[in-house]
């Protein structure tokens, strides 16, 4: 294949996400603007100007109209996908790191960095039909993991948030009381700091990427220990494949190690696992340095990984990969 | 729905030479196309092979008709929603609006970027059992250890040459005579006292040497050919271990694209078994080919 590359940011990329329909991109990098592509060419569409952070995390609505984004400058803002306009912003008292939409985009969970002696904390939100509704007053807010919450996400039925951070431990809490209902175990669990979690397209079973050089699929709702995929690098980005049993790890050393080294000693390829075998299929090149971001096309026939290097890559498959053996 | 248009098949037959210059004034040589007959677009018929017949004038003020043939083929079948239409049309905001042209934010990769695989295709079936099988058949015992042939004292399913109990004994092997046997087993160190020896004069590398040597045997070695690109390792050891012993196969894998070169070597331990194995796979239909199977001649070095 002949990935499509995008040099639309001048500093890493941290974070990427398809529409439901799969014909948008969007990408969020450590410069200020987070930006939409059209996923098919790689055309740029257009940019949402208004963070003075770098922007970590980003959720799209269903009807891909509303973009929420979680920037480093302490806020998260609501945007119109279309027009690239300002809704709303919610101000935080620290760094935001992770944004999800709730199943039906009227909730929205926001977790925040632990900073001047403020614990991290994970806020939901209630999100406005009508944005000229919209407060910013926070529906909960849990507080207690230590460290930096990387990723939290909605379980299933929104009654669970799930949650990962540095301090390496999965939990599940509960979305309507805020109580700790689950929690990884220390031994089967990751061993360093939690990078990434995505979900599978029914939600069903997520997968965790660490920089213990491992990632882990577990149940969304027993929080079980399913598959462990483990590689020589570093895991910066996870993705699941909708399509195929397909797993795909992105990292590689650590961004400030890489000038000492040769470009393939960096191990900066995007590493695909078959999901239940747990053997690795392929690796696929392409980057300068390690891969912050994965996402996977939701019709599976294409996936996007953006890199410290600052390029987005967009792999459209070649037909032998969809009857690759093992 | 993408489209793609065969090369189209196209021909100039002049038809006739009606028209000559004489007759015509000068200067309305532009509005000459009235003469000609109108366009005619035959198909596309079921086969998406579409016709058009055109007429014009060439340069010689010759009527020329021109017949291109196309045929419209589906690619694929494009899913996009109808949101995913209305969204191809929305204008472009932020800094995609003035985009300068020679920007080019986004570019093809002029690099063919391939998932590459970790090993070789069916490879993995060898090594693990080249790792893993003799250490279980030396648990085992004799049972299945047809692998295992010693090359010091000739005893099959014993026990390997580098840990024969008669390595002492027997003759120093060809590659190392100017070297006592009993110095393969003292340490390196403390043969040299210091000065530089090269990796394969070290004592000890007489062990490690034989690795290769054994995987390079070939003796009693059958060469394949015209194997399918979907035949394995393990495929080919199932269909030769009905004639015996075999210690080695192996298929010729492209490095760089990790595709089976179609050709590969199956190492017997007797020659009989190799022999009779020639005798009734040379020619036998495999897969979708006729396999090739003879003697392997020996490397020119």
């Amino acid at each position: 294949m002949r990935p499509i590359l995008m040099k639309g940011h001048e500093r890493p990329l941290t974070f990427l996400k398809y529409n439901r329909e799969g014909d948008l991109l969007f990408s969020c990098a450590k410069d200020h603007t987070p930006t939409v592509w059209f996923a098919d060419n790689g055309e740029r569409l257009g940019t949402y100007r208004g963070h003075n952070g770098a922007v970590w995390c980003c959720d799209v609505s269903r009807d891909s109209m509303c973009l929420i984004t979680g920037s480093a400058d302490q806020t998260a803002k609501l945007w119109n996908v279309q027009t690239g306009s300002q809704l709303f912003t919610f101000n935080f008292d620290s760094p935001t790191r992770s944004v999800d939409f709730s199943i039906g985009d009227r909730l929205c969970v926001i977790t925040t960095d632990p900073f001047m002696e403020l614990p991290s904390s994970i806020h939901v939100k209630h999100i406005a039909g009508d944005p000229s509704e919209q407060t910013g007053e926070s529906v909960l807010t849990i507080k207690g993991p230590q460290g930096r919450i990387n990723r939290a996400v909605w379980g299933p039925l929104n009654r669970t948030i799930i949650s990962a951070g540095e301090d390496a431990v999965v939990r599940i809490w509960d979305s309507e009381t805020g109580k700790l209902l689950k929690e990884s175990n220390k031994e089967t669990g990751h061993q360093k700091t939690v990078t990434s979690l995505a979900k599978s397209v029914d939600g069903s079973h997520f997968l965790t990427g660490s920089l213990d050089k491992s990632a882990k699929l577990w149940d969304s709702r027993t929080l079980t220990l399913i598959k462990t995929y483990v590689t020589e690098r570093p895991v910066n980005a996870v993705a699941m494949s909708p399509l195929l049993d397909h797993v795909v790890l992105g990292g590689g050393q650590d961004a400030s190690h890489v000038t000492t080294t040769d470009r393939r000693a960096g191990k900066f390829e995007a590493k695909f696992f078959h999901k239940i075998l747990q053997e690795e299929i392929g690796g696929v090149k392409g980057h300068f340095g390690p891969i912050n971001a994965l996402a996977f096309n939701p019709d599976g026939r294409s996936f996007a990984s953006g890199g410290e290097d600052g390029y987005v890559r967009l792999h459209h498959f070649d037909s032998d990969y969809f009857n690759i053996k093992l | 729905m993408a489209t793609a248009m065969d090369r189209p098949v196209s021909y100039n037959a002049p038809q006739s030479n009606k028209v000559r210059w004489g007759e015509l004034d000068e200067d309305d040589g532009e509005d000459l196309d009235f003469l000609l007959p109108p366009r005619m677009v035959i198909g596309p018929d079921e086969n998406g092979v579409k016709k058009v017949i055109e007429y014009k004038f060439n340069e010689d003020g010759n009527k020329v008709k021109i017949t291109t043939t196309t045929r419209t083929r589906k690619l694929a079948k494009a899913r996009l929603s109808k949101r995913a239409l209305e969204r191809r049309a929305w204008p472009k905001f932020g800094d995609a609006v003035h985009e300068e042209v020679g920007s080019r934010l986004t570019m093809v990769s002029t690099e063919e970027i391939i998932l590459e695989r970790p090993r070789a295709p069916g490879s993995k079936a060898e090594e693990s059992k080249a790792a893993g099988d003799p250490l279980a058949q030396l648990g085992k015992g004799g049972a299945g250890a047809v692998l295992m042939v010693c090359r010091t004292c000739g005893k099959k399913g014993d026990h390997w040459t580098s840990r024969c109990p008669y390595k002492d004994l027997a003759a120093p092997s060809e590659g190392f005579v100017d070297k006592p046997a009993s110095e393969t087993t003292a340490p390196a160190s403390g043969t040299t006292k210091g000065a530089y020896v090269p990796p394969g004069m070290r004592g000890g590398a007489a062990e490690r040497g034989s690795a290769p040597d054994r995987r390079r045997n070939e003796e009693n070695s059958v060469r394949v050919t015209n194997l399918s690109e979907d035949t394995r390792e393990p495929d080919l050891l199932e269909l030769f271990r009905t004639f015996g012993p075999v210690s080695r196969v192996y298929v010729a894998v492209d490095q760089k694209t990790s595709v089976s070169r179609g050709f590969g070597f199956v190492n017997f331990v007797n020659k009989d078994d190799a022999e009779r194995a020639i005798n009734k796979l040379n020619g036998y239909g495999y897969d979708n080919l006729i396999l090739r199977v003879e003697w392997a001649t020996p490397r020119a070095n």
